[in-house]
């Protein structure tokens, strides 16, 4: 059940992510994507009965923490030049 | 162990290295010096070398330099190997050699490129001594491309001129072909042999075991690389137009000691040729008609420097008469009476050149022997000794030669003494001629020509009469009895003995026929000259034209090679084969990226489908094949 939720979580981000061109919509669905990584990391830790799923999980808020940090003011910036949060913008930096 | 035999090789190589490093900033006098007084010098080492092998009772000394390379049991060294024959040869090159550095000092002074001149001609000068000091064939070799590549570079020496450098270019390729067979027969001595040392060579040859390999067919190979280097027809046709560069080096390397290289490498290498019937005989047929053939065009030129260039192939093929009836020695005899003679004579031409301002036609010359009489006595003096006047150098070799051309237990006949004595006669005949076009009769040349007329400067005067007295009296020292004891004569029946005064008889005959004849001919300012070319009017074109060889050459090599080139190699295989699947290969890559560039748009979106694509596709796999 657990797992499911989780696998519909990480589903539901990628459909995000992929589907919607407000960058901050973006970014939550990543959030949503990583949040349904780690509810399966700690069911995991409680199925094998280890803590080291448990401490993963921590790790993932961290990381999570610091890349919110510094992808919305990366978002302010963008905003600012192109005065909107459309993402397809920004399609011409293309390399 | 003492390094002398290096010393002699090293020190020219010295000289071209400090002449062509610095000669430049440092100055005439200074090239000047460094540029004779080291082949001087190792004229001197030569002459020390020379009297230890005598007081060694004769055994070879033999010095290793340096270990090239140790391959197994197989042991390749810069060896270097001094016996009779090398020192006689190593006297002429770097005596001659210096006579002509000396020579150089008056004629080139106007040259801008003074140090350069220098440089390669002590470059020359140690590779020919690589060639003839060299124990192996391999060491031999590389003296014998080097001096192809010094021949080179001083055959094209004003190169501003394309037609100069077309020379040097056709002398290179030329001796290219001949370089083939040569290294063919390298190979196939060190297959049969594992050795290279011309010495153990010479030796597996005439031990009771003769070696699993045809002396003939090594023979001719290692001939086709002589006829190369020494001009032999075929591969003649580069000597004469080598006349392009200066004087000196068509007097030092297409006359005196290059061209007499491949006549050195059959003498040192008797031994196989002892055993080598077949390949004798080739050698004496293509040595005696080379002779005549080039003795006839001689009598038709009119360029002082072609007639002697084509005097020198007569001669050369002289030599090789010599080598191929198996009188080694008497050959390396006329390659020593020929360096002087031949070396006064171009010596003598380059005099009567730069007193002309650079005329080289003798049509446009005549009367100069009261003008420039040092120059005059000394050309004299030469072509008498070529033409095998009594008692003067060349009559002693040349008579040799006849004489075993007539009477060789190893290949002599009738037949090729009497080509042989033929080509005597017009070698005696176009050289007399030569002479009195050059110097007597009237003067044919332009007022302002004749008003320029001088005798050259001592540094060439005093050259040129060492090597008239060298060449009038160098027949008497007999460097066939000297050589005797390592190139054994030819033994000769007993009943063709009788014969021997009346040959020497008759070649002198001969000889004073062909100065009769020229005397004759030339000696009514030309009227019967003229009489005889309208006579015969398709010959003298012939001859004139050389036979056409080179036209010939052109036609059937040159132009389907050409051909060759164009439309099969160029057109299909190099634009059609090779470019057309580079080109090919080249726009399916750039076709490919554009279709993929597509997928790279820069929408974030696009990408993360792709993810999301990557991972179901990863995630199947796994589900099936886990």
């Amino acid at each position: 059940m657990l797992i499911a939720t989780s696998i519909a979580l990480f589903a539901l981000g990628l459909l995000g992510v992929i589907v919607r061109r407000n960058v901050l919509v973006m970014l939550m669905c990543m959030e949503l994507m990583l949040n349904g990584v780690n509810l399966s990391l700690v069911t995991f830790a409680q199925q094998q009965a280890t803590a080291a799923g448990a401490v993963l999980v921590l790790l993932v808020f961290v990381v999570a923490a610091a890349e919110i940090a510094i992808a919305i003011p990366i978002v302010l910036l963008l905003v600012r030049r192109k005065d909107g949060l459309d993402l397809d913008a920004y399609a011409e930096l293309k390399g | 162990m003492s390094h002398l035999l290096a010393l002699i090789v090293v020190l020219p190589l010295a000289g071209f290295l400090l002449n062509g490093l610095a000669g430049n900033r440092l100055g005439k006098a200074f090239v000047s010096t460094v540029g004779c007084g080291l082949p001087i010098l190792a004229f001197a080492v030569a002459v020390k070398c020379l009297v230890d092998l005598q007081a060694a009772g004769g055994a070879p000394r033999i010095e290793v330099a340096y270990t090239w390379a140790a391959i197994g049991d197989s042991l390749f060294e810069i060896a270097f190997y001094f016996d009779a024959l090398t020192a006689v040869m190593v006297l002429i090159v770097t005596g001659v050699g210096s006579l002509i550095h000396i020579y150089s000092i008056g004629y080139m002074k106007a040259d801008s490129s003074y140090a350069r001149y220098y440089a390669y001609l002590n470059l020359f000068l140690f590779f020919m001594l690589l060639l003839v000091l060299g124990r192996s064939m391999l060491v031999l070799f590389v003296g014998w491309e080097g001096v192809g590549l010094a021949s080179y570079l001083l055959i094209g020496f004003w190169f501003e001129d394309p037609d100069k450098a077309r020379a040097g270019k056709k002398a290179f390729i030329t001796n290219r072909i001949g370089d083939a067979g040569f290294l063919l027969g390298m190979f196939l001595v060190y297959q049969a042999l594992g050795t290279l040392d011309m010495d153990r060579i010479n030796a597996a040859f005439m031990g009771t075991s003769p070696p699993a390999v045809s002396a003939s067919l090594l023979g001719i190979l290692l001939f086709i690389g002589a006829s190369g280097k020494s001009a032999q027809i075929p591969l003649y046709v580069w000597l004469p137009d080598a006349m392009a560069g200066p004087t000196p080096v068509s007097a030092l390397i297409h006359a005196a000691t290059m061209v007499t290289g491949g006549v050195y490498l059959v003498a040192r290498l008797s031994g196989v040729y002892m055993h080598a019937p077949e390949a004798s005989a080739v050698i004496a047929a293509v040595g005696v008609f080379t002779a005549l053939f080039a003795a006839t065009i001689a009598v038709a030129q009119n360029d002082i420097k072609k007639v002697l260039a084509y005097s020198t192939i007569s001669q050369l093929g002289f030599m090789f008469v010599a080598l191929g009836v198996g009188a080694y020695g008497v050959a390396i005899f006329h390659v020593y009476t020929h360096a002087f003679f031949k070396a006064c004579l171009f010596l003598g031409a380059g005099s009567v050149i730069h007193a002309l301002g650079g005329e080289q036609d003798i049509r446009k010359m005549g009367g100069l022997a009261r003008r420039i009489p040092v120059t005059f006595a000394t050309f004299a003096v030469a072509t008498a000794a070529i033409a095998g006047i009594p008692p003067l150098a060349g009559f002693f070799s040349k008579d040799e030669i006849l004489w075993y051309a007539f009477a060789s237990s190893h290949g002599g006949s009738p037949l090729l003494f009497a080509v042989a004595a033929t080509t005597a006669l017009l070698t005696a005949f176009y050289m007399f001629r030569l002479l009195w076009l050059t110097f007597f009769g009237r003067s044919r040349m332009t007022p302002e020509v004749e008003h320029h007329v001088h005798e050259s400067p001592l540094s060439m005067t005093g050259v040129l009469v060492v090597l008239a007295v060298l060449s009038a009296i160098g027949g008497f020292l007999s460097i066939p009895h000297y050589l005797a004891p390592m190139l054994p004569l030819p033994e000769v029946a007993h009943e063709l003995e009788y014969f021997e005064t009346p040959l020497v008889v008759m070649s002198v005959v001969v000889a004073f026929a062909g100065l009769a004849a020229a005397a004759f001919v030339y000696g009514d300012a030309g009227a019967r000259a003229e009489a005889l070319r309208r006579r015969f009017p398709g010959l003298y074109r012939v001859l004139c034209g050389k036979y056409f060889v080179d036209e010939a050459y052109d036609a059937l090599i040159a132009r389907p090679l050409y051909w060759i080139s164009d439309r099969v190699f160029l057109r299909i295989g190099d634009r059609q084969l090779f470019d057309g699947t580079l080109h090919g290969l080249a726009a399916l890559g750039r076709r490919t990226a554009g279709g993929l560039s597509r997928v790279q748009n820069g929408s974030l979106h696009l990408y993360a489908l792709f993810v999301l694509l990557g991972i179901i596709a990863s995630l199947a796999w796994g589900w099936r094949h886990g």
